[in-house]
């Protein structure tokens, strides 16, 4: 179970939070390379270490985050808020 | 040795003393014709299915810990076709086709029962999808029907049929020639039967590397030395990124957590799967009679193999919505295995942009069913270099040309997040 460092409201249970996905993908540039959107929409990195993803605090102040996060130990090393996201 | 009621008796005789090993444990060879990652059921099969096809290949099985550890070993045995897309019902009939005689072909009492899966209905437009796929399912000659509240009050007296409960059960649709099978037993019976025909199964070995040259695989590098090899198959499912990342590939898939879970034993009072899709929860009863629940994935990207709580208590609450009797019975294991879960549902078989390295994986939340169908088909496509009709539907380009294979109920979809 994971307990997430919120920046606003603390360490909480995972329960009150909903998972983002991959926090790395960049919206590619160049429009109409239909390969490259491809890419973008559906490969992944899938990391077996150090994941770095979002995560919004539903049940609690509702502010998405980046958190990383380790896929085998679920250890977490830093959590900040998702301002500008991947512009 | 072939086992049957005349070698039971014939080693009765000099007091069960004679029996020997499933599968012989050969050194690791310096060369094979084919090198399958993965020792699980999808790997074995592979592995089976390729000498019986063309007993003169060398053949070797590599895994990372020991045969049967993985998901193979944790899922919650589950055997249906009921696809509503036609290439995925096509694909996994003939998957229980195989099944239905896969006991006498392996010599191994997998002890496959078809005891039929039910999928119940909670709404009018429940009953209308699911009517809608089963119907389906008889367009593609696979059997599906369709099950009135009181024929289904019958066969499963102890279901809430309240029309207080959270989700009120209106109806359901059935697959008769749905079942579970022992899944250790799938794991042994295919090791012993590919050993038989002379594949090398080596436990305990960590490939650690894959060399190419001029975009061709040419050698396999592992915890026990390196091989030279013409082939490679990856049936390593819940991994498949991490070894894709040997050869620069990057997958259309993430890692999840799938729980299952049993309760104590109780006495016989399921004799059916039930699945309820509104509460994201299916339930049978094991031969030793605990009840196995599975649900949904936890939700976030894990290799950890371990559950979390919210999940366990997510899904006993579904089980209990259904089968209120459930409720003072304790919870006896928990455990996780983690499942490739591709971006449409859909599993991935077929070439890679390397020659001669084929991919197995993306089976999501549902290769359980899929061993010997895809044993079968993937074992064709390595010895071909070409797809399998069955299983070309399942090519890893699909995610670039657009021909996803989007079933609701297959898979997580992580894309749509």
């Amino acid at each position: 179970m994971l307990l997430i460092p919120c920046p606003f409201c603390g360490p909480r249970s995972e329960d009150e939070f909903t998972f983002g996905g991959d926090a790395t993908l960049v919206t590619p540039k160049e429009e109409g390379n239909i390969e490259a959107a491809a890419d973008h929409i559906f490969l992944r990195d899938n990391p077996k270490g150090w994941h770095k993803e979002y995560w919004v605090h539903r049940y609690g102040c509702r502010r998405w985050m980046i958190v990383v996060r380790h896929t085998v130990t679920h250890k977490i090393k830093s959590v900040s808020l998702a301002t500008a996201i991947n512009q | 040795m072939r086992y049957s009621l005349f070698s039971i008796a014939r080693h009765a005789l000099n007091s069960h003393k004679g029996w020997t090993e499933a599968w012989k444990k050969p050194p690791l060879q310096k060369q094979y014709d084919v090198v399958i990652i993965g020792g699980g059921g999808h790997g074995l099969a592979t592995a089976y299915y390729l000498a019986k096809f063309n007993n003169n290949l060398r053949v070797a099985v590599l895994e990372k810990g020991w045969i049967g550890g993985g998901n193979t070993g944790r899922n919650t045995t589950g055997i249906r076709s009921n696809y509503f897309l036609t290439e995925n019902a096509k694909f996994y009939d003939h998957s229980l086709k195989l099944w239905e005689n896969l006991t006498q072909e392996l010599n191994f009492n997998l002890m496959f029962s078809q005891r039929g899966m039910v999928s119940l209905c909670h709404s009018s437009s429940d009953g209308e999808r699911l009517a809608t796929r089963y119907n389906a399912l008889r367009l593609n000659d696979i059997d599906g029907d369709t099950l009135t509240l009181d024929q289904l009050k019958i066969m499963l007296p102890d279901l809430n049929y309240s029309p207080a409960a959270r989700f009120p059960i209106s109806g359901a649709v059935i697959q008769r020639r749905a079942g579970v099978a022992r899944h250790d037993a799938v794991a042994w019976g295919f090791a012993r039967a590919a050993s038989r025909l002379g594949v090398d199964i080596i436990e305990n070995c960590e490939v650690t590397n894959i060399d190419i040259s001029k975009n061709c695989v040419t050698s396999i590098q592992t915890s026990k030395g390196n091989v030279a090899c013409e082939k490679i198959g990856i049936c390593v499912a819940g991994h498949t990124s991490e070894i894709a990342r040997m050869v620069g590939l990057k997958l259309p898939m993430e890692t999840h957590l799938l729980q299952a879970m049993v309760t104590e034993p109780v006495k016989p009072f399921l004799n059916t799967l039930v699945v309820s899709p509104a509460l994201h929860c299916y339930i049978s009863q094991t031969d030793k009679g605990e009840i196995l629940i599975g649900g949904g994935i936890d939700g976030y990207n894990s290799y950890s193999q371990r559950g979390t709580w919210p999940k366990i208590e997510e899904i006993v609450s579904g089980a209990i919505s259904m089968f209120p009797r459930l409720r003072g019975l304790r919870l006896m294991r928990t455990w996780a295995g983690i499942m490739d879960m591709t971006m449409d549902g859909a599993p991935i078989i077929g070439q890679t942009p390397i020659k001669h390295l084929y991919i197995n994986g993306g089976w999501c939340i549902g290769g359980f069913k899929a061993i010997p169908g895809a044993g079968w088909c993937f074992a064709q496509t390595i010895l071909n270099d070409q797809p399998h009709p069955l299983t070309e539907p399942f090519s890893l380009d699909r995610f670039r040309t657009g021909r996803l294979l989007s079933e609701s109920g297959a898979g997580n979809q992580p894309h749509k997040q």
